[in-house]
């Protein structure tokens, strides 16, 4: 077929969807609105999950994290356990444990994570401190702006040091330089060796405003010097009196060399905690998994929004159906004339199918556009993140097309079959 | 001698219509020599619809022959009829079946469209023709602002386009005044006279005695054939 033949086919469909303007564009509603639904859903779709992607990869694919978790207590101790020093939770012995017996450790990072009122000549803010050891700045990914990390000499020899994030660097020394200043937490002073910032945070920064709140706003001292100053115990003031809790670790962070060695190592931690954990004080948080749960998740959001999706091009596909139907019954006559005149039956099915591509290709670009428009509102209104990427708009638009065009073969072919001679006599 | 354009060898035309087996034409021998101007007649459910519908490749014979112009139409395929139709035969229909929303260049197109003629060949001999049939100031008229009359040379026009071997008339005055079709008539004369092989049905004696030959139907064959002496090609 020449293409002057199909530019013909095509001017003469436009010219035929021409005459019932009203009629075209409410059939290219459905269509429009299916193409813009499927887009904007896969939008927001894409948008949560990246969210929760970048969350989790933030934790590290590689790494194992335990937690000191406060166990679930009996009915009969509620009494007496405010006078009591509640004493859970990970202990030294359980890192120089997985330090030995879990398999393919790279690093092991152990971290008390406290909060304490920070102070800087006369102002003074709270914040979390965490008392942790040098592999913390790896296991982070956290970016050096100035001077240096914790280094493990720090922990030797007790040195009352401090590292602290760009944000609290900003707010709490407002101006001045923090690197050889001391800080005040809770009487103690800490001399600020470096300031860190967090990778991804500050990459996310860049791009999106709100995130800005999120940068790192904590102090980072050594393990070893906070546990010869204060050692392993908290006293909290509560209601009625104090509650004093011993916990020597609240985190332990293990870092796999691998991904496949992931699974094993949390197999030989299971067994290691179990063996030396009268109560279930601790939990374990594995990222790879939650990384594995979150695509299945991701999955069957994409499953379900899919098939919405589906629903709603269908619809539109039964609409064009429906319409094509109704013009090829009216113009049964025109079929016959042209059947006369030298249409063959696939001229007939050609101008038919033609008309119902036009209107199929013009709503499916209108529908793109809003479905461009429509994630940008959604953002805008309500700062639920959204992602439109190319794969959703190519996706919708060949379903929406190639949707319409199934069901306009129909209608088409019921008009090229149709005896010209019946058709002629057509009123 | 001049050679036959349509010959019909013991056509028979049988359809069913539901239960029923009905045969429409039973055993028709016809020859039509170029430049003929035949009438067919007939009372209604004579066969003579079925014939004009064979003649004009619209429909399939049962059994026997058909040769058009020397080629044998009778086991073509439905794509080579249309091809049929579209070069070799012109229609003139009683309600002159314009297409509504074409123009009249436009309508008389059609044929040349499905031949795949280029645009601006098509548009002069559009022109041309409908120059001719006295439509010089109606040439981008949709069919609803004509004329009956009007509409019926644009029909004509539009048969001629493609300067057919055998032109095929529908009662073409039925929907038109005594006056108007007497113009038609004229016109038809006037292609008869340019060497059209032209076969009109049609009930009206009067009319039909501007043709050469009278063929009379009855019953699905032809009981009767008359020369009449009609204006000579």
């Amino acid at each position: 077929m020449s293409s002057m033949r199909i530019e013909r086919m095509v001017r003469l469909a436009v010219k035929n969807l021409s005459q019932y303007k009203l009629r075209a564009a409410l059939t290219m509603l459905g269509i429009i609105f299916g193409v813009c639904s499927v887009v904007a859903m896969l939008s927001v779709g894409e948008g949560a999950n990246q969210e929760i992607q970048e969350k989790i990869q933030r934790m590290g694919s590689r790494n194992i994290i335990l937690e000191s978790v406060k166990p679930p207590q009996n009915e009969n101790e509620t009494e007496t356990t405010l006078n009591r020093i509640a004493s859970y939770g990970l202990k030294y012995s359980d890192a120089l444990l997985c330090a030995t017996h879990v398999p393919n450790l790279e690093s092991i990072t152990q971290m008390k994570v406290l909060r304490f009122n920070v102070q800087f000549e006369s102002r003074m803010l709270q914040t979390d401190v965490i008392a942790t050891t040098p592999g913390y700045f790896h296991v982070q990914r956290f970016r050096l702006l100035r001077g240096r990390f914790l280094s493990s000499s720090d922990g030797e020899f007790g040195l009352p040091v401090c590292v602290i994030g760009s944000r609290l660097a900003r707010t709490l020394f407002a101006g001045n330089d923090p690197i050889g200043r001391n800080l005040s937490m809770d009487g103690d002073a800490y001399t600020v060796v470096g300031i860190v910032g967090d990778i991804s945070q500050t990459e996310i920064a860049a791009q999106n405003e709100l995130w800005l709140e999120g940068e790192n706003q904590d102090v980072y001292i050594p393990l070893r010097t906070y546990q010869q100053q204060r050692g392993d115990l908290f006293v909290e003031q509560v209601e009625g009196g104090m509650r004093a809790e011993q916990i020597e670790l609240h985190r332990i962070i293990l870092s796999i060399e691998n991904q496949e060695g992931v699974v094993r190592a949390v197999d030989a931690l299971r067994q290691i905690l179990k063996k030396n954990h009268e109560k279930e004080d601790y939990g374990i948080v594995v990222p790879l998994e939650l990384i594995r749960q979150a695509r299945e998740t991701r999955r069957l959001f994409n499953i379900v929004l899919g098939s919405i999706a589906a629903i709603s091009l269908i619809v539109g596909g039964i609409g064009i159906m429906n319409i094509m139907l109704a013009t090829v019954s009216e113009r049964t006559r025109e079929i016959g004339i042209r059947r006369a005149l030298g249409a063959r039956r696939r001229d007939i099915v050609l101008q038919f199918l033609m008309e119902t591509l036009i209107l199929s290709i013009s709503g499916g670009v209108i529908g793109l556009v809003f479905g461009y428009i429509i994630p940008m509102m959604i953002t805008y209104f309500t700062h639920v993140k959204t992602a439109r990427t190319f794969s959703a708009f190519a996706v919708a638009f060949t379903v929406s097309v190639s949707v319409s065009v199934i069901f306009g073969i129909y209608p088409a072919r019921r008009a090229a079959m149709m005896d010209p001679i019946e058709a002629l006599r057509h009123e | 001698m001049s050679k036959p354009i349509v010959e019909l060898k013991k056509v028979v035309k049988e359809y069913t219509n539901g239960p029923l087996r009905v045969t429409a034409l039973r055993g028709v021998d016809l020859c039509i020599n170029q430049g003929e101007y035949a009438v067919i007649m007939g009372a209604s459910g004579s066969g003579k619809s079925t014939m004009l519908n064979l003649l004009g490749c619209l429909d399939h014979i049962s059994s026997g022959d058909y040769l058009l112009g020397g080629q044998s139409v009778a086991n073509l395929t439905d794509d080579e009829l249309s091809e049929i139709r579209s070069r070799r035969i012109g229609f003139i229909f009683q309600s002159y079946n314009l297409i509504q929303q074409l123009n009249v260049l436009e309508n008389i197109e059609v044929p040349l469209f499905y031949q795949g003629v280029h645009e601006h060949e098509a548009r002069e001999k559009a022109t041309q023709l409908a120059v001719k049939m006295g439509l010089a100031d109606r040439l981008t008229h949709k069919p609803m602002e004509l004329s009956g009359g009007q509409q019926q040379r644009v029909a004509i026009a539009r048969s001629l386009i493609c300067d057919p071997i055998l032109m095929l008339a529908d009662e073409p005055t039925g929907n038109l005044d005594t006056r108007t079709g007497d113009e038609i008539l004229q016109l038809i004369d006037e292609l008869h006279a340019e060497g059209k092989t032209i076969v009109m049905v049609t009930h009206d004696d009067e009319i039909a005695h501007r043709a050469q030959r009278i063929i009379r139907v009855s019953d699905g064959q032809i009981v009767a054939n008359e020369w009449t002496g009609g204006p000579a090609s």
